[in-house]
């Protein structure tokens, strides 16, 4: 019900330029996984990574209140990249995203590069830099992992619908102005969000409660720091959450609505403007909508490039403090 | 030398982290052709004595003999074809997508191809009754069923020595029976772990209590089932009217 | 033990166990044939609406030759339903050339972009569900391989799909058992119990993974999986399934010139 727009698109929805790039991101992206995951898990890959992500799979398949009847589910993305480190928790999720699509029909075959690349790798690269940057401010215990959990989930969810409008930028197949498809997939993706931070949390709480030693996010952390658990009732844990987004978002729509000049400076400051335009109308694959019904065609694109940039970042970010990790932990590896 | 299928002396084991040791100092001897139950109340070491015979635990302190091979690595290969391990959940022991590939994996490992390996999966199907089940899922087995397939898994690697843990759990009484029927006509060496008395009893003529680590009883299963104070001292019971000296 | 098919399993309702040409097609040849298809009909411009028509006549051609039940394709075409809600959200909110029709403004292209989105995904959809509808799991799988999909990769999706339904079927007991104590939640914060049976059956799951690693390595497992592959697709095999993309790719070359 309410992950309405950004899941699972199907065949058509972006134009096949956007499609072919975006699966050869997905593809490098996947090889790299798969490398990562070989790397962490050894000849474990196989049986833990297959049975992992039958598990998101399922989680996906369970339907959880949202408010007043209303059900949402889970993405996961976040969700895996904490419990697993960000490169098994990226496979797992594309295995799931491409299997969804092959067999299962729900998501286009030509539309795998986009899906794979907002479902999987923006959400898990991007929720385990946020996760990362939580853990700074956070205490090193049991329930500061799970508020870092939480925020990442939130996060990654609404840096997955960004990732998709940047892509609507640069591939729409219909005469739909960036900014209202901005606007409406990260205003709708920000209350998703809530539900995805506050499930993710809890779930993270319950493997911490049990077996913390298979929280990859946490194997930094001593035996007694896990322990330290803080007792959090669950009416403010998910106030929190939810004005922990609003802020979160309200940020954003300032930025995007209220200092148009700022950005298109540091827009153009960046050269976000003249490659934005170049990807924009360079190729004929690439639809050019972006300007249509637009005031303000620059404000658009430096939007996009923003967006672009704090995305790439996000995921950048991520990607580094991964191979970081993933080095010291198959130092330690049993 | 001793050509014994399995030879177990002063085996000891500690977990990582752990004070209490969870093998204080294991013997047993297997003879050939010998059938073997394994008795212990919970936690007394069964598993882990068992994860040590086909190198799935590493060795710490003792020795461990399969046939004329000691357990070390390198020999390890030879080890685990040699000793054939039926886990007590057959969900973990059929990973693959169908029953056909299930029996092939073990094989195929060993180097098996083409049309020995797919006359070897039939052949092992047939021998464990479950022929007609060879190219379905085995999510879509019975109990009863996924138990014979998992023993057909390691029967196809022509092992030396079964060793099975909790075979009869989740079974039906036919089930079960039938399994019975299957275990005793197979000519392998067997050592069987189970909480099942009566079963242990029909099948197996001699027993080892495990408990706290060691053995504390090694002998004809009649006898040790019949001792009741051995039975208490270690939470064993025979089921309510089941008497060992008058079946 | 109860029946596999208690608790609506998720993977074994993806096959319609009925023989048929198509069922016996070697599944490399249907996987390059979807494929095929499904690209020809992305590419293909929006404005050459008779090409679509030859698509779907196509693909229901298959979904008839393969006595799949239309009824079955069609209710699992729901899957792409939330976006066809969005795609007919367009004409509304999308700018451009406007044309009324009663009496409400619509836009051209945003009309367009409807159809593109209904066609493509539609069809799209129909194509992928014919596939799984007429191969079992196992098969696609030995298809991947022999397409030169990696194997390790074949493997984790082997052991998603090995695994899915039971994982399923453990969550929809601890479900049940929620049910049967009076915990109806209705509201995200009464989520907690729901959450912490997720996060028991991520600790359960994993703890498989571990087991079925050892059941692996006490079977002579070395870190690559066997190669298990017996009967490749035939000529036959390759000129039938062919048919579809070769119908897909000769009217997209069509529209695109004309």
């Amino acid at each position: 019900m309410t992950t309405v727009l950004a899941m699972h698109a199907p065949d058509g929805f972006l134009e096949p330029g956007v499609a072919v790039a975006t699966a050869v991101i997905a593809l490098v992206a996947i090889a790299a996984g798969l490398r990562g995951a070989g790397r962490e898990l050894g000849d474990r890959q196989i049986p833990l990574a297959g049975i992992a992500a039958a598990f998101i799979f399922a989680a996906q398949m369970f339907n959880f209140p949202v408010a007043a009847g209303t059900t949402g589910h889970l993405l996961g993305g976040a969700l895996a990249a904490v419990l697993l480190g960000p490169w098994v928790g990226m496979l797992v999720v594309s295995v799931v995203v491409v299997v969804q699509a092959l067999l299962f029909a729900d998501g286009g075959l030509t539309a795998l590069g986009y899906n794979v690349l907002n479902m999987a790798v923006v959400t898990a690269f991007g929720g385990w830099a946020m996760f990362r940057l939580a853990r700074r401010f956070l205490p090193r215990s049991a329930s500061g992992i799970v508020g870092a959990s939480a925020l990442a989930a939130g996060v990654s969810v609404v840096l997955s619908a960004s990732a998709f409008s940047i892509e609507w930028l640069f591939g729409a197949s219909a005469p739909v102005p960036f900014d209202t498809v901005f606007g409406a997939m990260v205003g709708v993706h920000v209350l998703i969000g809530i539900g995805e931070a506050v499930l993710t949390g809890l779930v993270v709480g319950a493997v911490m409660a049990s077996r913390p030693d298979l929280v990859a996010g946490a194997t930094d952390l001593s035996a007694g720091e896990r322990a330290q658990r803080g007792r959090v009732g669950m009416k403010p844990f998910v106030i929190g959450g939810v004005l922990a987004t609003v802020a979160f978002a309200t940020v954003v729509s300032q930025f995007a609505v209220d200092n148009p000049d700022g950005l298109e400076k540091v827009a153009i400051d960046q050269g976000f403007i003249d490659t934005a335009q170049d990807h924009a109308f360079g190729s004929f694959i690439f639809a050019d909508y972006a300007t249509s019904g637009v005031g303000n065609e620059t404000l658009s694109l430096a939007i996009a490039g923003l967006f672009g940039a704090a995305v790439t970042l996000a995921v950048g970010f991520g990607l580094f403090s991964a191979s970081r990790s993933g080095r010291r932990s198959s130092g330690a590896a049993v | 030398m001793s050509c014994a299928p399995l030879s177990v002396s002063q085996l000891r084991f500690t977990y990582p982290g752990e004070h209490h040791a969870a093998l204080e100092g294991i013997d047993i001897e297997v003879a050939a052709g010998e059938r073997v139950a394994l008795l212990g109340p919970n936690g007394s070491g069964k598993t882990t004595f068992v994860m040590h015979l086909n190198g799935l635990l590493e060795l710490q302190d003792g020795a461990i003999t399969v046939g004329d091979l000691a357990m070390q690595e390198s020999n390890l290969r030879e080890i685990r074809r040699r000793v054939g391990a039926v886990f007590q959940d057959a969900d973990d022991q059929l990973f693959m997508p169908t029953v056909r590939d299930d029996v092939a994996f073990g094989p195929a490992n060993l180097g098996v191809t083409g049309d020995e390996l797919d006359r070897l999966v039939v052949e092992t199907l047939e021998r464990v009754g479950a022929g007609a089940l060879i190219d379905r899922s085995p999510h879509h087995l019975s109990g009863g069923e996924k138990r014979r397939v998992a023993i057909a898994t390691v029967l196809s690697m022509s092992p030396h020595l079964l060793v099975l843990d909790e075979p009869t759990s989740g079974l039906d009484p036919a089930g079960r029976r039938e399994l019975i029927d299957l275990l005793a006509g197979l000519p392998q060496t067997q050592m069987i772990v189970t909480h099942d008395l009566p079963f242990a009893l029909q099948i197996c003529p001699r027993s080892v209590i495990i408990s706290g680590g060691r053995v504390v009883a090694d002998g004809p299963t009649r006898e040790l089932l019949a001792d009741t104070a051995l039975l208490a001292q270690h939470r064993l019971e025979l089921p309510f009217g089941f008497d060992p000296t008058r079946v | 033990m109860s029946g596999a098919h208690a608790n609506g399993s998720a993977v074994d309702s993806l096959h319609v166990d009925i023989e048929s040409v198509v069922h016996r097609l070697a599944p490399e040849a249907k996987l390059v044939a979807l494929v095929g298809f499904v690209v020809a009909v992305a590419l293909t411009p929006r404005t050459s609406v008779w090409a679509f028509g030859v698509y779907a006549v196509a693909i229901w051609l298959v979904v008839f030759v393969s006595h799949v039940p239309a009824r079955v394709v069609l209710r699992r075409l729901a899957v792409i339903v939330p976006f066809v809600l969005f795609a007919v959200l367009i004409p509304f909110i999308g700018g451009g050339e406007q044309t009324t029709v009663l009496g409400v403004s619509l836009s051209v292209d945003g009309l367009w972009a409807m159809w593109n989105i209904l066609a493509k995904a539609s069809i799209g959809a129909t194509a992928s569900i014919v596939l799984s509808a007429t191969t079992r799991v196992p098969d696609v799988l030995t298809g991947l391989t022999r397409l030169r999909v990696p194997r390790v990769l074949v493997a984790i999706i082997a052991f998603m799909m090995r695994y899915l339904d039971l994982l399923v079927r453990q969550l929809g007991r601890m479900r049940t058992s929620m049910t049967a104590r009076c915990h109806d939640p209705r509201w995200l914060w009464q989520v907690k119990p729901i959450a912490s049976s997720a996060g028991a059956l991520f600790v359960r799951s994993y703890e498989r993974g571990e087991r079925v690693h050892q059941a692996m390595l006490a079977r002579g497992y070395t870190g690559t999986m066997p190669t298990l592959d017996r009967r490749p697709a035939t000529a036959v095999d390759w000129s039938r399934a062919a048919s579809l993309p070769v119908v897909a790719v000769v009217t997209l070359i069509v529209a695109v010139v004309r």
